[in-house]
């Protein structure tokens, strides 16, 4: 099935609450298959088409407060008109799980496949020192099983999760396993596990009130100073990535989503030829392996990003390395997705090889 | 094993849909697949392709730049896709509309006069199957009956009746590879 329908199958298969969204190329086929699979008739899930992206993201916003597992999905001009709900969201310390399907930008831009948004996910988006847990899926399955992975992990530390796709992995078909069939949360399986949460009955307890705004300045800054202290908890424990060829590489490629995987091709292709590169994936774009990506810096002569943008995680490389090595970028944008033999040829030229 | 395939042609015409049966036929026999189409409005009348990967072994990139077998229907797509096959590799064509000829000699190339066949079948929507069937004769890379349950799959209820109509086309294809 395409990554977006394996992103449907899995919400429901989750035992996802409520699901908001507007339809946008190239995911509109993650509310498609959501109303043709009419969860509500089976899980008692609601799916909605709301009147906007701005209205998603404040439904999704307001499930979230009560402690309902909610999502919404969009590609890249929605997702720039929910950054002000996505702040308040992680403001207020509520698990959620966003979805971007990027497209190219900026602007309207185009339908078409683009890794754009990488600022836009990993550095804020909205106003305000706040993170949102990033993953980003290469494969359909790992669509399927990041929408589990991502509420995990929102639910674990109160911290929303953003699924950063592209129009690849969206549109793309292939094989998938999809998760097994969960009920949803009882309401008093919820008030169980999320005790912070506006469920209703407060009498003989201090009711509990979902906000983003403080006005004590002190408070504020204690508020923030708790959310730093989240965001190190999770920089500490949940960084992942993966790596290809690495053990022999002489030169690194750095890419995520579906553009590693044609650095993959790319990889293959080299070694066949005797060059020996290898390929490190970043599966969480924020936390960042950071690590990971110093320790190969000790080993390969030089380090090529390859990215669907001007050059945004290259940002991040360039910190992981400091300067240790050679850090070059190969970047399309608008909608173009290079193949293999076009990394390769940016790769050695770029190296002189 | 692993077979790297491209289908290219006019938007309406059953490129994706063909890539699709091919692929959800790779999955029942257990192979590995990706489907990566073109999107957009090419859909509804430009030109469309989908590159289609059949493999035995984990499948990297679902792009590509150069394939093992090439399916043109249109000039553009011929245009485009002619230089990206590997050598050694098969062209398969409908000559329909076509007014420049494929030129390499390092392939394999054989011209399929589908549109005229889905014409005399009467039933011009069947006219991908025919193509597909022609694919399954120079490249039988799956099961003929795992492509019917890929159709059955791929195809709502209630088209089901469509089913011997389809199979009917794929073999008309088979029939018009000449060696």
């Amino acid at each position: 099935m395409k990554g977006n329908e394996a992103i449907a199958h899995a919400a429901i298969r989750y035992g996802v609450d409520g699901y908001f969204g507007y339809p946008i190329t190239p995911q509109s086929e993650v509310l498609e298959t959501l109303e043709a699979l009419m969860p509500w008739e089976t899980t008692g899930m609601t799916v909605l088409q709301a009147e906007s992206e701005v209205a998603s993201i404040n439904m999704v916003y307001g499930g979230a407060a009560t402690g309902k597992a909610v999502m919404t999905s969009s590609s890249s001009p929605g997702i720039s008109l929910m950054q002000e709900g996505m702040s308040y969201i992680a403001a207020s310390e509520l698990p959620a799980l966003v979805i971007n399907v990027m497209r190219g930008g900026p602007g309207l831009g185009t339908i078409h496949p683009s890794q754009s948004d990488y600022f836009q996910a990993t550095k804020g988006g909205g106003h305000g020192d706040y993170h949102y847990i990033v993953l980003a899926p290469a494969t359909v399955q790992e669509m399927a099983d990041f929408v589990g992975l991502g509420f995990d992990l929102a639910f674990k530390y109160r911290t929303p999760a953003l699924l950063l796709a592209d129009g690849i992995v969206g549109q793309m078909m292939e094989k998938v396993v999809l998760p097994p069939q969960r009920p949803r949360r009882t309401p008093e399986q919820i008030k169980e596990q999320c005790p912070w949460a506006a469920t209703g009955g407060s009498a003989g307890r201090k009711p509990n009130i979902i906000t983003s705004l403080e006005l004590d300045s002190a408070q504020m800054e204690k508020n923030n100073e708790r959310f730093q202290r989240t965001y190190r908890l999770i920089e500490q424990n949940e960084v992942r990535y993966q790596e290809y060829f690495t053990d022999d590489a002489e030169y690194l490629l750095v890419a995520f989503g579906s553009i590693a995987r044609i650095c993959l091709k790319a990889i293959e292709d080299a070694r066949a030829r005797g060059i020996k590169i290898g390929l490190l994936r970043p599966i969480t774009l924020w936390p960042y392996p950071y690590e990971a990506i110093a320790r190969m810096a000790d080993r390969v002569k030089g380090i090529l990003v390859v990215e669907l943008n001007a050059g945004q995680m290259i940002e991040d490389v360039r910190l992981a390395v400091e300067g240790r090595v050679p850090v070059r970028h190969y970047g399309r944008m608008g909608g173009i997705v290079p193949n293999p033999a076009e990394i390769l040829d940016s790769f050695e030229s770029q190296f002189n090889l | 094993m692993k077979k790297e395939i491209v289908a290219a042609g006019f938007g309406g015409q059953g490129v994706l849909s063909m890539g699709k049966i091919l692929a959800y036929a790779g999955l029942m026999d257990d192979l590995e697949v990706t489907w990566m189409p073109s999107y957009g409005p090419e859909q509804r009348g430009g030109t469309a392709n989908v590159t289609v990967v059949l493999s035995d072994q984990p499948i990297s990139s679902p792009v590509l730049d150069t394939y093992d077998t090439a399916v043109i229907l249109n000039q553009q797509s011929l245009d485009k896709f002619e230089s990206k096959i590997k050598p050694g590799g098969v062209l398969i064509y409908d000559p329909y509309g076509i007014h420049r000829k494929p030129t390499r000699t390092d392939i394999t190339i054989y011209p399929v006069e589908a549109m005229e066949a889905s014409i005399e079948l009467k039933n011009a929507k069947t006219y991908n199957m025919i193509i597909l069937g022609a694919l399954l004769k120079v490249n039988p890379v799956v099961d003929i009956e795992s492509v019917m349950r890929g159709l059955k799959k791929a195809l709502p209820e209630r088209h089901h009746h469509l089913l011997p109509a389809n199979r009917e086309a794929i073999m008309r294809g088979m029939e018009l590879v000449k060696e």
